[in-house]
């Protein structure tokens, strides 16, 4: 409305707008890096979706037979994986959520400048210890005479998640607790981070106006704060998410057979049993139901600026 | 007691955000305590006794320090042909205006929203099908190929926060456009340029799925050591080098900071 009033932004003068040879410029630029993503992303996920419907072996070749038969097998076969694979993800999603959102907050207002920047060092420093160190790390944790289960055990928990099915015989280490725990602690970081840019961006005096307004600090959080920082969520959601569901090292530490994911499968399919039309089925129906759930969840969420 | 009720719920969201730390923390202390460990048996996962045994002869487990060189090295290529081809297409992106922008977009964005086990099936279903041998090449291949996304996203952010303004009056100051490119736009580029590489480095140097599919019988990189090793017995001084590279990225990014601040302090 008083837009007069505002600073004009910077005078921006597009760089091909006064030069058209420019715009071949921009395709040079490009041309390397989305050639190398073209022939070693797009065309494998093609060629993909084309070695899905091929039938043979490895030693006499595979032909195209359009066998869409594969797909039902694999589905029928590998049911429950995708059952265990996205209810895990959205578990470890929804914890990543629960835990990582009172830390960003801290970070972004609690914080003196300086704990700020030694805070942040400690949830990026982690990545450079070795995943599959860290994970192993758990078992360690969550190991039968460890302290988990005994505190667990003291407290009678374990005979509650045992009940639910989270748990079986008083263990943690082989359950799906076990796996769940190692997601959401894997891929908290890619929670954390776009959480505390969002909710780092947000003027504190919000805050007192809304306090000045009578808002309890609750409200004020309800009501500010969190609408404010749904981008940070949407994208801490999917980072988690995605990965946590395409995810198999967890499950092969952490869990038992029974509580192999996708991933698994995937894996086992394509260097195991060298099955390379059921692998393809099998990414292709993951890509296919990640994709689905990603577009319908960000048209609910209704936020578009990822990239 | 009604006090100290008090201050609890005062601080509540800091003391779960003190508890988030120690959960993501946690598994770090563990792997430097048990690198101090000399276990009973093959592996390593319950305490048994204290010993210096494997800080003092860290390459002692055949086979372990050749697959950290391999991934030092692999990592140090695919951060360079990553940083190399992704400022390109992050400086097309930021600065020019032309047709295919959308897919170019879709394109860069595509390989962060794929689980990345059904890159790594698709790609090394295709190595597979053009009978490329798997080794040292496939495996830099797939990691350029999933790093670039993220280094594009960090230098196109900086990129585009850079005021235009600055290149012009280079110009208008009679600056040839390499001068302009090399004393002005590189080194306001550069912090994105740097936390793109950085990411490439680590992303490269722990990525596990993407090189279990495109790796070959005698390319075992530090990360395939540590999942074999989780099969057949884990030697402690993985722990070693899983602590060492801890302090090591913790001491990078402090003098980081530090050099950082003094630098900002004299400006």
């Amino acid at each position: 409305m008083t837009t007069t009033t505002e600073a004009a932004p910077p005078q921006v003068i597009p760089l091909d707008a006064t030069k058209p040879r420019r715009k071949l410029t921009a395709y040079w630029l490009l041309l390397p890096g989305i050639a190398w993503l073209v022939v070693f992303f797009a065309v494998p996920l093609v060629y993909q979706g084309s070695t899905s419907l091929q039938t043979g072996s490895l030693e006499q070749g595979f032909k195209l037979t359009w066998h869409v038969a594969t797909y039902w097998d694999a589905l029928d076969e590998y049911k429950w994986h995708f059952v265990r694979s996205f209810s895990y993800a959205a578990i470890a999603t929804a914890l990543c959520l629960a835990i990582g959102y009172p830390l960003a907050y801290t970070i972004a207002f609690k914080a003196s400048r300086r704990w700020r920047n030694v805070i942040l060092i400690l949830v990026i420093a982690p990545f450079f210890t070795s995943f599959l160190i860290r994970t192993l790390a758990w078992k360690t944790i969550l190991s039968d005479s460890g302290p988990v289960v005994g505190a667990l055990n003291t407290l009678h928990l374990l005979s509650i998640t045992d009940a639910v099915g989270l748990t079986s015989g008083h263990r943690v280490l082989a359950t799906p607790l076990a796996v769940v725990c190692g997601l959401t602690y894997n891929f908290l970081p890619f929670m954390i981070l776009p959480l505390y840019t969002s909710l780092e961006r947000i003027d504190p005096r919000l805050h007192e106006a809304a306090g000045d307004l009578y808002a309890r600090p609750f409200t004020t959080f309800r009501k500010v704060t969190f609408p404010i920082s749904l981008p940070g969520v949407v994208a801490g959601t999917l980072l988690t998410f995605i990965p946590a569901s395409g995810d198999y090292i967890n499950a092969q530490l952490l869990g038992s057979p029974s509580e192999q994911m996708v991933g698994n499968g995937i894996q086992k399919q394509f260097l195991n049993v060298l099955d390379y039309p059921t692998a393809a089925a099998l990414s292709f129906i993951l890509m296919a139901l990640i994709l689905g759930m990603v577009t319908v969840y960000m048209r609910k969420a209704g936020t578009e600026e990822l990239v | 007691m009604s006090r100290v009720f008090k201050w609890i719920r005062e601080h509540l969201v800091v003391l779960a955000g003190i508890l988030a730390l120690a959960y993501l923390v946690l598994p770090n202390l563990v792997v430097f305590a048990f690198s101090f460990n000399k276990p009973v048996g093959k592996f390593n996962y319950e305490w048994a006794q204290f010993s210096t045994d494997a800080w003092t002869n860290p390459c002692g487990v055949a086979d372990m320090c050749g697959s950290l060189s391999l991934s030092l090295q692999i990592a140090t290529l695919a951060t360079i042909g990553a940083t190399v081809l992704g400022t390109m297409v992050a400086f097309a992106l930021a600065r020019y205006r032309f047709r295919g922008r959308a897919a170019t977009t879709a394109l860069i964005f595509l390989p962060m929203a794929m689980p990345e086990v059904v890159m790594a099936a698709s790609l090394g279903t295709l190595f597979l099908n053009m009978r490329i041998q798997f080794g040292f090449l496939t495996i830099l291949i797939a990691h350029i190929m999933f790093c670039l996304s993220f280094v594009v996203t960090a230098v196109k952010a900086r990129v585009m926060s850079m005021d235009p303004r600055l290149e012009q009056a280079a110009q208008d100051l009679y600056a040839t456009p390499t001068q302009t490119f090399l004393k002005i736009t590189l080194p306001l580029a550069a912090p994105g340029i740097a936390a793109g590489a950085l990411l490439s480095f680590a992303l490269s140097f722990d990525d596990f799925i993407i090189t279990q599919f495109n790796s070959g019988p005698t390319t075992v990189t530090f990360p395939m050591f540590v999942w074999g090793a989780s099969q057949r017995g884990i030697p402690v001084q993985v722990n070693v080098i899983g602590t060492a590279m801890f302090i090591a990225a913790v001491a990078l990014t402090v003098a980081g900071q530090w050099i950082g601040n003094r630098r900002k302090a004299r400006s």
